[in-house]
């Protein structure tokens, strides 16, 4: 059965999702998911949509319960890269994704996580990497 | 058979007296165009119809269905767009094909009686029916050309354009209903996904009324735009149209309205965290 990555980095957990999601690879990530946040303590969790092409009333709820999951163990969701068909889609199903952050890329996405959490942007975190490496500078 | 023996007279007097029906119709046709075509175009036209009439009106006039004058009917069409390319009306078009019975009438004159009248009836209306053939293929070239441009006016009734970093806009103008709502809903999602804008701002300026169908189609659009991770503001929304919407009871619940563009703008660019301060006076 395919897979969905769950890519670490840092303090934000990144999902890519690359293929259309059949319903049990949906339902599995969910778990994956859950288990990924409670293993590395994330705070955040982004999921790149930006591959997906089509989206159903299912799958749409998906993310819904993905984000309400994440919150109930302590991390904020963006959904990132939705498509323009994508979201019409979404808007005529009557699905808001009420609750969800969304945000135009993983870039931006990213961004909002870390302003949101407090976490250190990408700039400081160099400056903390390298200020506790004894052989930088 | 009865009806074509009946109008064979004409139709041996068509073959017989060519040219002089043909000089006949050609000066009726001219005194309708105003001088709009030379002789010489106006004989090389009607000469090919005159031709395939002929033609097509092998042993008696055949009646205005009849396959025979599938040809005949497909040169009248050419020469009615044609002649609609050149800027005439469908009346002189017509009339200059009607010019046609006035020339057979006068060749009857010589070799009148009773029986030649009745056939010139029969001929004189399916000449008739050539001029209708031209009216309603000049309708259909018109029809044609509406709907290209509702085509195009629907493609150039939305342009999105970018204001600033970050922000894009839709002015619209004109009426909205659902199949320009899509094109416009369509046109804004792409541009905030080529242009990565976070903000887009729908100005109604140009939107003549608000009604509860038109507020659908806009909340349609926003919530798109929140689902793609852009925000949108409405702006341009006039006295009246205010107070239609409240009359309505249209609620825009957390969707930022505005009256201006210009207050919309503002407040995108605040909330980039970007001030717009005037320049310190150059010392004098």
């Amino acid at each position: 059965m395919d897979r969905v990555p769950v890519l670490k980095l840092g303090d934000v957990l990144l999902v890519s999702i690359q293929t259309d999601l059949e319903d049990v690879v949906a339902l599995a990530l969910q778990a994956d998911l859950s288990d990924r946040i409670v293993a590395t303590g994330a705070r955040g969790v982004v999921v790149d949509i930006s591959a997906l092409e089509i989206v159903d009333s299912f799958i749409g709820r998906v993310f819904a319960d993905l984000a309400a999951t994440a919150r109930v163990l302590d991390a904020e969701t963006v959904v990132v890269g939705m498509r323009p068909a994508v979201a019409i889609t979404l808007v005529d199903l009557g699905l808001s994704l009420g609750g969800v952050r969304t945000a135009l890329n993983v870039e931006k996405g990213l961004k909002i996580l870390r302003q949101d959490l407090g976490l250190p942007m990408a700039e400081d975190l160099e400056a903390i990497t390298s200020a506790s490496n004894p052989l930088a500078g | 058979m009865a009806k074509k023996d009946d109008s064979t007279q004409v139709v041996t007097l068509l073959r017989e007296r060519r040219d002089e029906i043909l000089a006949g119709w050609v000066a009726g046709a001219l005194a309708g165009m105003r001088g709009r075509m030379s002789e010489a175009e106006v004989r090389t036209e009607l000469s090919a119809l005159y031709d395939a009439l002929v033609k097509a009106t092998g042993d008696g006039l055949p009646p205005s269905t009849a396959p025979e004058l599938d040809e005949l009917r497909a040169q009248l069409r050419e020469l009615s767009r044609s002649r609609a390319r050149a800027g005439s009306s469908p009346s002189e078009t017509a009339v200059s094909i009607f010019a046609l019975k006035e020339a057979v009438l006068s060749e009857l004159d010589d070799a009148s009686g009773a029986e030649s009248l009745a056939d010139f009836l029969v001929f004189s209306r399916m000449v008739d029916d050539m001029g209708l053939i031209t009216f309603e293929a000049y309708a259909d070239a018109r029809e044609s050309v509406i709907a290209n441009q509702a085509d195009e006016l629907l493609e150039l009734s939305t342009p999105v354009v970018k204001l600033w970093d970050g922000v894009v806009a839709v002015p619209l103008v004109g009426t909205l209903d659902s199949a320009r709502t899509q094109v416009v809903m369509e046109k804004l999602l792409e541009a905030l996904i080529e242009t990565e804008s976070e903000w887009a701002i729908i100005d109604i300026t140009g939107v003549p009324a608000v009604d509860t169908q038109v507020a659908q189609h806009l909340f349609k659009t926003v919530v798109a735009a929140r689902l793609m991770g852009a925000d949108c503001i409405i702006s341009g929304i006039r006295p009246q149209i205010a107070q239609t919407i409240v009359g309505l009871g249209i609620e825009f619940g957390d969707i930022v309205t505005k009256a201006k563009m210009a207050d919309a703008l503002k407040i995108t660019l605040e909330k980039a965290g970007l001030d717009i301060v005037r320049r310190p006076a150059p010392p004098t």
